[in-house]
């Protein structure tokens, strides 16, 4: 009797991924999902951090997929391997600062390690031929292959009729005939296939996986770059505090982060003995951060920045307290800006 | 039976579910873990991990902002 094959399969916790172990499985090949955190995934962290939809469960989606595949999942930190792809991507970015082909191109490859080092035989992905302008394109699914080194151990079993063979179909570890042939923008196939699967709840995320696709978020990273002297690098805490509140520069030397809701003001407390922070005493408002060097003047600025998101916003004076990093405070008296009083060109 | 703590206060998912899956590497079966987060998304995401990968929850608990799980290491 054969050895059963083993393969690792990227698990992004949306659908295709799903679909294309699950199509892999359905030939008795044992799978094992994979997830990479870069620090730009919208799963997790945005749904930790904001407070909103309480009702909903936050499940993290690459785990659920695992657990109704019922495959081992392993997740893996790539926080600070990632900088080099987003920071100088070969292949350029998307529309945004999304590096879509280079992280594709560096998760493969880190797959690749992973199943010399796991003992498995190939690596499965969920891509499909014109699901995404940037990475999943019929040009790009070669690119990807060779610049990966994964080469013929990458299987692509949602169209894989439309690639050459693989090393998994050549060897006769999964039946080629049994992959699927789809293209296109279009997720009607895939629905169908999940519900001939009996998989009727699965993750559809609205403005992709990846922070880094979305407009906002890439300006604020753009600004946090030019912060720096145009030096392009980031902590893990950079990216996350990118994530939450509204950033307000009123000079180059400092911005303001004011939180939006709760759960960010929960959350940015965190930051206290990172940053001076303030907030409103004699009104309920917003917890808030300046990220700079600043002087008094520029406390000043901020805190009738953050007056002007709280109760107080319409009152004569708010009284603000300063908190340094070192825990001192002091307490402050401001006018809230008004509303037409902020330029437009500080907020990021 | 080893019995280690592992803070990850201060962590989002899914990063204490990274660093429970990297300490577990290092213990043996039957081993526990007590890992104790602030993120309240730990509820969910350590449990489903431990889930899908053998290991068992032996207790959850929430206090003052804070969450704790304790899991028994699996085959």
């Amino acid at each position: 009797m054969s050895e059963q094959k083993k393969a690792v399969a990227l698990i992004s916790g949306g659908l295709d991924s799903m679909l294309a172990a699950k199509t892999v499985m359905d030939q008795g090949v044992h799978v094992e999902g994979i997830n990479f955190f870069t620090g730009f995934c919208v799963e997790g962290h945005t749904h930790a951090i904001r407070g909103q939809n309480k009702a909903k469960p936050k499940r993290n989606n690459a785990l659920w997929v695992a657990e109704q595949l019922g495959i081992k999942l392993h997740i893996v930190d790539v926080i600070e391997e990632y900088k080099k792809v987003l920071i100088n991507p070969k292949h350029g970015y998307g529309a945004h600062l999304n590096p879509c082909l280079d992280c594709k191109i560096f998760m493969v490859n880190k797959a690749k390690q992973w199943i010399s080092e796991n003992g498995f035989d190939f690596i499965i992905t969920g891509e499909v031929i014109g699901q995404r302008p940037m990475s999943q394109r019929k040009w790009t699914m070669p690119i990807i292959a060779e610049q990966s080194g994964a080469d013929d151990l990458l299987l692509r079993p949602l169209c894989a009729k439309y690639l050459p063979e693989t090393l998994p179909e050549r060897e006769g570890w999964v039946d080629r005939e049994k992959l699927h042939d789809i293209t296109g923008r279009s997720r009607k196939p895939q629905f169908a296939m999940a519900a001939a699967m009996g998989i009727d709840d699965f993750a559809q995320p609205a403005g992709g996986c990846c922070f880094l696709t979305d407009a906002s978020y890439s300006a604020k990273l753009v600004d946090l770059w030019k912060s720096h002297d145009g030096h392009k690098d980031y902590e893990l805490d950079d990216i996350m505090l990118l994530k939450v509140g509204r950033h307000i520069r009123p000079k180059q030397n400092f911005k303001v982060i004011v939180s939006r809701e709760e759960g960010e003001g929960r959350f940015m407390e965190g930051y206290k003995k990172d940053f001076i922070s303030l907030r409103a005493t004699s009104h309920t408002g917003p917890w808030a951060l300046i990220d700079g060097n600043v002087d008094a003047e520029d406390i000043y600025t901020a805190a009738r920045i953050v007056a002007r998101y709280g109760h107080g916003k319409d009152a004569e004076q708010v009284d603000m307290v300063i908190m340094q990093p070192d825990g001192s405070e002091r307490e402050i008296h401001v006018k809230p800006f008004a509303a037409d009083e902020i330029p437009q060109a500080w907020f990021i | 039976m080893i019995k280690e703590i592992l803070n990850a206060r201060r962590l989002l998912c899914p990063l204490p579910v990274i660093r429970t899956q990297d300490k577990v590497k290092l213990l043996a079966v039957g081993d526990q873990l007590e890992v104790i987060c602030t993120d309240p998304g730990v509820m969910q995401d350590i449990p489903a991990w431990c889930r899908i990968n053998g290991h068992t929850v032996l207790e959850t608990r929430s206090d003052d902002g804070e969450y704790t799980i304790v899991l028994q290491v699996g085959a």
